[in-house]
């Protein structure tokens, strides 16, 4: 394929194939076809299934219809992340959860600790192989490839159907703020699923993208990336996640301590700034205002579709306000970057 | 694909002479492991750099690089137009992505600098670290 390789979670990964812009782009316009076969599933299963769910999650897995994902955060007792996933039902009695490649052993440990409920907990990521189809045209380019009626699934919905004549978990997720599909299936069939798929795609644009554009495209659609804009000393409240966490669901891990900070009050904040000249802030520089170190960038880039030079930075409340000018010390210069509404891009519906 | 008539650095900036002035680009190489170029900061002429200094920076998507000078000397010229046009480095990075020229100090450095066949051979190797 011509892919640079990176290892990332002891994974041997894909950073760009084509190159991370027009991959980016051929997302936007088109369709990306991206092997995420990295990233963790673990599965619940018995009568107690969703108070295990319950318990170690923050949004509402009471909430879930059957054949619905909804994605959450994986709390610690003091209220911060473990990990942030997908939570799907598949049944009352059966969780499947998606989460990050690198924490996927430790989301393992920390759920089989906490599971007072005598269900089986089981760390599956070794059973599947997912591929995100992601783009105006995934869908089109999926349904060539499956009987299931697509277009009728709603996003953030699921269901179990073959694809290309392998049984796979469908569902209207993905991490790029397009629409798309994520299919999860036994490895076995990868190859020839990644190869027919690139195929049919390619008189439509396709192009097979790797985690350069994956984490462009997640930052162009303001989505959190563990170990970057959260982690286990941030919040829901601080990282603008409140809508995945439902305190009035019942006790969780972590609740006490949210409840609290809820009530005082954040002191710092996640925001989406844009710079304001052709300087590009990275992961990890120091956010100043009034010459006074703020916060650090969490995660900073090019946009390859809006043509500017955006990041992710948590700083002081005070500081948060759309049109609110801070710095960020790049390479010793004080570049001038504006505070921005999130999402930075939104596709059109 | 890499001239013999240019010297290179392991840290793959190439440099041509041509009498007392030398003019320094990064090579094919580079711009591959850099992926799409979006910026370079480059100095100004007059200002002076020892060998293995840093005289600029270029940026893709997803990393940013030191560029470091081959060999001592003062900057005589700048490519400016590469402000504009940074993808230029991706697309002829031994031609016309050149990025500044410079009156070398002392010419016996370049003796410390890889040949065309040496850089090739060297590249292999960490290709092939890369892969194993």
């Amino acid at each position: 394929m011509g892919a640079k390789m990176v290892n990332f979670g002891g994974w041997d990964m894909p950073v760009e194939y084509s190159g991370i812009i027009s991959e980016h782009l051929a997302t936007r316009t088109a369709v990306g076809l991206f092997d995420v076969s990295h990233m963790g599933e673990i599965e619940i299963r018995g009568p107690r299934a969703l108070d295990l769910v319950q318990k170690v999650t923050c949004n509402n897995a009471a909430k879930l219809a059957t054949g619905q994902a909804q994605y959450s955060g994986l709390m610690t007792p003091e209220g911060t992340f473990v990990d942030d996933l997908l939570v799907h039902k598949i049944s009352d009695t059966h969780y499947f959860l998606c989460v990050n490649a690198a924490n996927q052993d430790k989301d393992f440990e920390h759920i089989r600790s906490h599971n007072t409920f005598g269900v089986e907990v089981e760390n599956a990521g070794v059973r599947y192989t997912q591929l995100a189809l992601q783009g105006p045209k995934a869908l089109s380019i999926l349904q060539s490839f499956t009987k299931i009626l697509l277009m009728q699934m709603k996003y953030y919905r699921f269901t179990f159907g073959r694809v290309n004549a392998v049984d796979c978990l469908i569902a209207r997720t993905g991490y790029t703020g397009e629409d798309g599909f994520e299919i999860y299936f036994s490895p076995e069939h990868s190859e020839k699923m990644w190869f027919d798929l690139l195929e049919a795609g390619k008189p439509e644009g396709l192009l097979p993208c790797g985690l350069g554009a994956r984490n462009t495209l997640r930052l162009e659609a303001c989505m959190c990336l563990y170990g970057h804009e959260i982690d286990d000393t941030t919040t829901v409240w601080e990282a603008n996640l409140s809508w995945i966490c439902k305190i009035d669901k019942g006790d969780f891990l972590g609740r006490a301590v949210l409840v609290r900070q809820k009530e005082r009050g954040v002191e710092r904040t996640l925001v989406g700034f844009e710079m304001q000249d052709r300087l590009i802030a990275r992961d990890g520089f120091p956010v100043l205002a009034a010459g006074q170190h703020v916060g650090r960038v969490t995660s900073g880039s090019p946009a390859p579709f809006l043509k500017k030079n955006i990041g992710m930075a948590y700083v002081p409340v005070k500081l948060s306000a759309p049109g609110t000018e801070i710095q960020v010390n790049i390479r010793g210069n004080q570049a001038t970057a504006r505070i921005v509404p999130t999402p930075f891009y939104k596709r059109a519906r | 694909m890499y001239p013999s008539d240019y010297r290179y650095t392991r840290e793959h900036e190439w440099i041509q002479v041509t009498g007392e002035t030398g003019t320094v680009g990064i090579t094919d190489y580079a711009q591959h492991e850099l992926g799409d170029v979006v910026f370079v900061e480059l100095p100004k002429v007059g200002a002076r750099f020892a060998a293995s200094q840093a005289f600029g920076t270029v940026e893709s998507v997803k990393a940013v690089s030191e560029i470091y000078c081959p060999v001592s000397g003062e900057v005589l010229e700048v490519n400016t137009a590469l402000a504009n046009a940074p993808e230029t480095i991706n697309q002829d990075p031994h031609g016309a992505a050149w990025m500044i020229k410079i009156r070398l100090a002392n010419a016996k450095e370049l003796d410390a600098l890889m040949d065309a066949a040496g850089y090739q051979a060297y590249i292999a190797e960490k290709q092939k670290e890369a892969s194993a």
